[in-house]
C-alpha cells in the first residue's frame, strides 16, 4: 500500500485577478522508503502542492482532491486535532531558507524540544537527552553548548541541519525537502544532501525531494516528477527520465542543461512560462514547444499511459521522436 | 584583436578593517589576498569559489568601484592605482557590470529607455535623439522589441530584466564586461537563453569577460580560462580544459565532485568536505584550506604555500594531485 496517495489535487488562490489555478490535478503516490523527486522551474507549483498536503497555505487558497490519504488515514475528512498529529510527526517538511524558516528570537534548543513536547509528551530531562541525540545524528560538533545557540549564530548550513533536526525528530514516515540546498554552498550541499540520504536508508522513511537542479535529481531520486505550470507533465524513474524523456517539455529541458551540450550556442526554449493571464487554450508547453501543432494549440491533452511516463501531451516522446504525429506537419 | 590583453591584475589585494567596538582594535578581513591574472579580448575568465571566497571583492576593483589595498591593476596600458581622475572617468567606461539579481539592479520607476540612456547622458555629449537610437539597438540586439523602450522593469520577466542589465552594461561599447553571477537567479530554460545571448555579444564586439560564478556546469560551458578561489586566495588556475580533466588542488577536486551532475548513469568519485569555510577575520594558519583539506600535513599548517605552475596549471599547494602523462 503506498505510504501516501494524492489523486487529482488541484490549488486555486482567490487573486484581485480571479481565480488562479497554481497546482492543476496532479497526483502522486509514494510508497515506504522510496525517494521521489518533483522538479519543475518556479511557478511550477511544486511548493505549493505539498504546502496544501501539509495545510500551510493561507485562507485565500481552496484545495481540492479526489483522494489525499496518508497511511490509510483520508485527511479530506479527518479532523482538524487528528490532523495535527499527523503533520510535524509521521510527515515532517525542510523548507528552503534555513535561515528565515527558524525563529530568530528563540534557541535553537527551544525550537527543537517544542517538538518533541508536543508531539511525543516527553519531560524535560528527555526532551534535553533527545535535542543533543538528534544534533549528533545531524552532525553538528558539541551538541550541548549548541542547544543555547540562536539561528543568527550559526552558518546556513548548520541552520539547515538544525532544521533537518526539526523534522526527524518524531522518526517521520514521510520527509518533505523542499528545496534543501538551494541557498547553500556546493560544499555544503553536498553534505546536506549526503545526510539526508543517510538519514532516509536508516530510518526507512520515504523522501519527497523538491528541487530544480536537475543535477540534485540524477544523484538522489529514484523516481521523478516534472511539473510545468501547475501540470504534472511526466512521471519516470530517474534513469529512464534522463536517457528517454517521454514530455517535449522534460526533453527541451535537459537539452538547456549546459553539462549535456557540446555545442557553444545552448538550445534553449523560447519564450517563458505562461503566467495567469496569459495562459494558453490547448496544451500549457505549446506557445514554447516546436512539437506543437494546431490539435496542440486548440484541445488541452489528457495523460498519456503508464510506458510514456503518464506524458501530458498529444505526441508523446519514445526514443526522442514524437509518436501519432501528422504527416504532413512533419515534411 | 582576439587575444589581446586588456587587463592585467599582479598580487591585486583588497583588506577591509571591520570595527570590532569600542575597546577592541579593529580586525583586518583580507577579502582578497593576492590575485594575479590577465582578461583578453574575446576570452572568457571565469572566477569560481564558494560565498565568502572574494569573487565580488575582485569584481568591485575590477570595475574600479573600489581601488586595492596593494597590488597593480593594469587597464589598456593604464596603471589605475596611479592614474589621475580624468584618467579613470575615461577608463571608467571601458569596464561594465551585469549583477546577479536582475530585480534589484534596475531602478523601478525608470523607465528601460531612460535607464539604457543614462549611462550615455553621463559619459557622453551625444544629443537626445541619438541617445534613443542608440538604446533602441542595443534593445534590439539584446533580443528585446522597440515597444520594451517606453516600459518599466516591474513589466519584465527575470529573463528579460537580466537581458535589460546586459543591454546597459554594453551602451558605453566596453572593452571588458564583468558578469557577476549572471545566470545564478534564473531557471534552467531562461538561463540557456542569456548564455546564448551573452556567447553571442562577445563574439560579436569580441568582450572580454570576467565571469564570476558558483555553478561549475555554467563555467565549463562558457569559460575560456578558470580560476579557483577559496578564501581570498586563488587556489588555482588553469584553462578550462586543464582544470575540468586534470584538476590538482584537493580544493578544485572537492568542488568539482561536490557538484550534482545531470546524468543518473555515472559512477562518480564523491569528496565531501568536512567541516564549514572559516571566518575571513581569523583565518587558518598557513595554508587556509587546511582544517578541511584531505591530504594536509604538517607543513600546511605552518606556511602558506607558494603558487608553482604544474602541467599548465598555477596551483597554491604543498600535496597536487600529479597525473602521470
Amino acid at each position: 500500500m503506498p505510504l501516501l496517495e494524492i489523486d487529482n489535487l488541484s490549488v486555486t488562490f482567490q487573486t484581485a485577478g480571479g481565480l488562479f489555478t497554481a497546482v492543476d490535478r496532479i497526483s502522486l503516490h509514494i510508497e515506504p522508503s522510496e525517494i521521489v523527486s518533483i522538479v519543475g522551474e518556479s511557478g511550477s507549483g511544486k511548493s505549493v502542492a505539498v504546502l496544501a498536503l501539509m495545510g500551510l497555505l493561507p485562507w485565500t487558497a481552496t484545495v481540492t482532491a479526489d483522494v489525499l490519504r496518508f497511511d490509510g488515514q483520508d485527511l479530506t475528512t479527518i479532523t482538524k486535532p487528528e490532523l495535527r498529529k499527523i503533520i510535524g510527526c509521521q510527515m515532517a517538511m525542510i523548507f528552503q531558507e534555513p535561515m528565515t524558516s527558524l525563529n530568530p528570537c528563540f534557541t535553537v534548543g527551544f525550537q527543537l524540544t517544542e517538538t518533541l513536547k508536543i508531539h511525543l509528551g516527553m519531560n524535560r530531562a528527555e526532551q534535553k537527552r533527545r535535542a543533543i541525540e538528534l544534533l549528533e545524528l545531524v552532525g553538528i560538533p558539541e551538541p550541548e553548548k549548541r542547544l543555547s545557540a540562536f539561528p543568527h549564530q550559526l552558518s546556513g548550513g548548520m541552520n539547515q541541519r538544525v532544521m533537518i533536526a526539526i523534522a526527524i525528530s518524531c522518526n517521520p514516515r514521510l520527509l518533505i525537502a523542499d528545496e534543501p540546498t538551494t541557498a547553500l554552498d556546493v560544499t555544503i550541499q553536498a553534505q546536506i544532501l549526503d545526510l539526508l540520504l543517510k538519514l532516509q536508508k536508516e530510518k526507512g522513511m520515504s523522501l519527497v525531494l523538491i528541487t530544480h537542479d536537475m543535477g540534485v535529481v540524477a544523484e538522489t531520486a529514484e523516481r521523478v516528477f516534472v511539473q510545468y505550470a501547475g501540470q504534472q507533465v511526466e512521471q519516470q524513474p530517474v534513469k529512464g527520465l534522463f536517457a528517454r524523456p517521454h514530455h517535449p517539455y522534460t526533453q527541451a529541458l535537459l537539452n538547456s542543461l549546459p553539462e549535456r551540450s557540446n555545442s557553444r550556442i545552448l538550445p534553449s526554449i523560447a519564450g517563458i512560462v505562461p503566467g495567469q493571464f496569459d495562459k494558453p487554450q490547448g496544451c500549457l508547453f505549446s506557445p514554447r514547444c516546436h512539437y506543437a501543432t494546431d490539435l496542440c494549440r486548440e484541445k488541452p491533452p489528457t495523460a498519456g499511459p503508464v510506458e510514456f511516463g503518464n506524458a501530458l501531451c498529444h505526441y508523446p516522446l519514445a526514443d526522442g521522436v514524437p509518436t501519432n504525429y501528422p504527416q504532413e506537419v512533419r515534411a | 584583436m582576439k587575444g589581446d590583453v586588456v587587463l592585467t591584475a599582479k598580487d591585486l589585494t583588497r583588506h577591509y578593517h571591520v570595527d570590532r567596538g569600542t575597546f577592541r582594535k579593529p580586525a583586518v578581513l583580507k577579502a582578497l589576498d593576492g590575485a594575479t591574472f590577465t582578461l583578453a579580448k574575446g576570452r572568457t575568465l571565469a572566477v569560481v569559489g564558494e560565498s565568502g571566497c572574494g569573487k565580488s571583492t575582485l569584481a568591485r576593483l575590477v570595475t574600479m568601484i573600489e581601488k586595492p589595498t596593494s597590488g597593480t591593476l593594469n587597464i589598456g596600458g593604464i596603471d589605475i592605482t596611479s592614474a589621475d581622475k580624468g584618467t579613470l572617468m575615461g577608463l571608467h567606461k571601458t569596464v561594465q557590470i551585469v549583477f546577479q539579481d536582475p530585480y534589484g539592479s534596475l531602478n523601478p520607476r525608470q523607465k528601460i529607455g531612460h535607464a539604457l540612456e543614462e549611462p550615455l547622458l553621463v559619459n557622453t555629449t551625444m544629443g537626445k535623439k541619438e541617445r534613443r537610437d542608440a538604446a533602441l539597438k542595443i534593445i534590439n540586439l539584446v533580443g528585446l522589441r522597440p515597444e520594451h523602450y517606453d516600459r518599466y522593469p516591474h513589466m519584465f520577466s527575470g529573463g528579460q530584466r537580466q537581458r535589460i542589465a546586459v543591454a546597459r552594461a554594453l551602451m558605453l561599447n566596453p572593452n571588458i564586461v564583468v558578469l557577476d553571477e549572471p545566470v545564478s537567479a534564473l531557471d534552467v530554460s531562461i538561463q540557456a537563453q542569456i548564455l546564448n545571448l551573452i556567447v553571442s555579444l562577445q563574439e560579436q564586439f569580441d568582450l572580454a569577460y570576467l565571469f564570476i560564478s558558483h555553478d561549475l556546469s555554467v563555467v565549463k560551458h562558457i569559460a575560456d580560462e578558470v580560476m579557483v578561489m577559496y578564501l581570498g586566495k586563488p587556489v588555482e588556475s588553469a584553462s578550462r580544459d586543464t582544470l575540468f580533466t586534470k584538476p590538482h588542488h584537493p580544493y578544485t577536486r572537492a568542488l568539482l565532485s561536490a557538484t550534482p551532475v545531470a546524468d543518473p548513469f555515472r559512477v562518480k568519485e564523491r569528496i565531501v568536505l568536512h567541516g564549514e569555510l572559516p571566518s575571513p577575520i581569523a583565518p587558518p594558519s598557513g595554508c587556509t584550506f587546511h582544517p578541511r583539506c584531505p591530504s594536509m600535513t604538517d607543513i600546511c599548517k605552518e606556511k602558506a604555500p607558494e603558487t608553482r605552475e604544474i602541467d599548465g596549471c598555477r596551483v597554491a599547494c604543498y600535496h597536487p594531485k600529479i597525473y602521470s602523462s
